[in-house]
């Protein structure tokens, strides 16, 4: 998909993650907001995925480490035709298939379940380990957030990826520097992310989390890689898009009252 | 004198026979393969077996990826780090996603012996029976180990079976009928009911057998599945023979004793005796002496049937 065409799916994206929320009453916009340019990128042109078919064997798979940026990968799904873009409005509601974190169980189309952080990318690395044993010609990809990095299992599952040498795993970090107690840097520092990738022998790309051209780039360039996983470093903002937002910790996890909403869609060029 | 056979050495036999005509079935270990006797499957289906590394929870992790792929996977290592240190991604990854996943552990309880308590599981059957759409099994012998695991890989769902490390009598035949979630009678009886499970069955007969030249005449349950319970065979026990002595190799908290007593308390109330560690650590010894020391010994039933008969 060309890069217009990606911009403004990304905007429409980034449009339902501000309604989701406000109609939720609660919920992540901040870290959705983060890694919405990546997801509408992996949905609308890497990924080899049909969204009537979201069940076939040798289709490509994501799994959203960080799952509390749900409202993201539902907007993004509903964009996709996954589901009707109606059904965001019942995120977090009472009998809702969009559970606060995603269920595959209550929303089938989903390839895992997450919300604790750091088991999404170990459960990738199955997913790619099954795939690779299978000759399936399936990648699977996942996301996590900087801060999720300081999860050890995280560490554990890097370690796997390499050992078992699965170069159809790719891995976004979402290195937006905020985390709920402020700045990584503050909390407990997680730099230099890409040594250490390197140093567990996967094979480190860096892009523009925000710039739809480059994050092609990085994922045609980890699509060459053959001996080695690849994790994609993605320096990005935390609410990007909405300027109340962007790099302001404190709407980690808040929804916006009704008068935020209405300005945060104002300058996402939408309205409630 | 009847064959001793380890639980995890049937275990062993079991994933050799079943990967013959299983070809989705995978394994994997926490590098404990010789320990859990995952080594002759590796032997034989090298290309089926994945070693986590001393990772219990990535181990999970990757089953859960593995399953949902569309394998059936074993995943084994110690008790206490595959239901312990894993425990949240057992949780959050396997059971609440229905993943096909059997974790089957070994070396619990105090006959772990000189390890000592690090690594003397006591919690598993709480842990694991806490969990949603999980299975708990918990074999006493050769002949119902290979037959609990096929049934529990046969289920598409979270499994956990509980191996033991000691060889242990042979109870049962290849045709005895043996069912997942159904107690086996071993001794028929109307003054007391033991219910027994894994490692406890044995000296559950034990005292069963002395109780019975007393004139005591006590009925014998081994309760190899420890969630779903099985009811029926409790209550009929409680009705029958008016009260219940428990006996398992786990803290007295949230294991087999706990869940007999509330189906019990719920159902046909009557005295009972709950046989297992009480609210400690265990430490490094024989086996045989520690059992001893804990009050795990059928010197230990036998006063608890004896207490109840006053």
């Amino acid at each position: 998909m060309d890069k217009k065409s990606l911009e403004q799916k990304a905007l429409a994206v980034r449009q339902d993650i501000i309604r989701e929320v406000y109609y939720a009453g609660s919920g992540h916009p901040g870290g959705s907001l983060s890694c919405a340019d990546i997801l509408t990128v992996l949905f609308f042109d890497e990924m080899n995925i049909d969204p009537k078919k979201p069940n076939l064997k040798t289709r490509d798979k994501f799994v959203i480490s960080k799952g509390h940026a749900a409202p993201c990968l539902y907007a993004v799904m509903a964009e996709r035709g996954y589901f009707k873009t109606e059904e965001l409005k019942t995120l977090r509601k009472y009998g809702s298939r969009l559970q606060g974190h995603p269920s595959m169980l209550s929303l089938p189309c989903l390839d895992m379940s997450s919300g604790s952080l750091g088991q999404g990318i170990s459960v990738a690395t199955g997913m790619a380990l099954a795939n690779k044993t299978d000759n399936n010609p399936g990648r699977v990809y996942s996301i996590v957030g900087d801060g999720e990095l300081q999860e050890g299992l995280v560490w554990e599952a890097v370690m796997a990826a390499a050992h078992y040498q699965l170069s159809n795993l790719c891995l976004f970090v979402d290195n937006n520097g905020l985390q709920i107690d402020g700045p990584n840097d503050k909390v407990m520092k997680v730099k230099p992310i890409d040594k250490k990738f390197a140093a567990f022998n996967w094979n480190v790309i860096k892009c523009d989390g925000h710039d739809v051209v480059d994050i092609k780039k990085a994922l045609a360039a980890a699509r060459k890689c053959k001996d080695k996983p690849s994790v994609i470093i993605a320096k990005t903002h935390k609410g990007m898009g909405v300027s109340f937002m962007k790099d302001n910790v404190g709407w980690h996890g808040k929804a916006c009252n009704k008068e935020q909403a209405i300005e945060a869609l104002k300058e996402l060029g939408g309205e409630l | 004198m009847a064959d001793k056979i380890a639980t995890r050495d049937s275990f062993s036999k079991f994933l050799v026979d079943y990967g013959r005509t299983h070809k989705n079935l995978v394994v994997m270990n926490a590098d404990v393969s010789a320990s859990t006797q995952t080594k002759a499957f590796e032997n034989t289906y090298p290309d089926r077996f994945f070693n986590a590394g001393i990772a219990e929870q990535d181990m999970m992790g990757i089953a859960t990826g593995l399953a949902h792929s569309g394998k059936t996977v074993i995943t084994s290592a110690f008790v206490l780090f595959a239901t312990g240190r894993a425990f949240e991604v057992v949780r959050n990854a396997i059971c609440y996603t229905k993943a096909n996943v059997k974790i089957c552990a070994s070396h619990a309880g105090l006959s772990v012996g000189a390890d000592g308590a690090t690594h003397q599981a006591i919690e598993d059957f709480a842990l694991m029976c806490s969990l949603p759409n999980m299975i708990v099994v918990n074999p006493a012998d050769d002949v119902s180990a290979r037959k609990l695991l096929k049934q529990a890989c046969e289920i598409n769902g979270p499994a956990y079976v509980r191996l033991g490390r000691a060889a242990v009598p042979v109870l049962y035949n290849e045709k005895q009928k043996i069912t997942l979630g159904k107690a086996l009678k071993l001794r028929e009886g109307t003054d007391a009911t033991i219910i027994a499970t894994g490692t406890m069955v044995n000296p559950a007969l034990e005292a069963a057998d002395k109780l019975a030249k007393e004139g005591i005449k006590v009925r014998v349950l081994d309760m190899h599945t420890i969630k779903p319970i099985d009811k029926k065979a409790i209550i009929a026990a409680a009705k029958e023979t008016k009260c219940i002595v428990t006996a398992e190799e786990h803290t007295i908290f949230g294991g087999l004793g706990s869940i007999v007593a509330s189906v019990v308390a719920e159902n046909c109330p009557v005295p009972m005796k709950i046989i297992g560690i009480k609210d400690t650590f265990g430490e490094s010894g024989e086996p045989d002496k520690l059992l001893k020391k804990y009050g795990l010994s059928a010197s230990d039933i036998i006063k608890a049937v004896k207490g109840l008969k006053k």
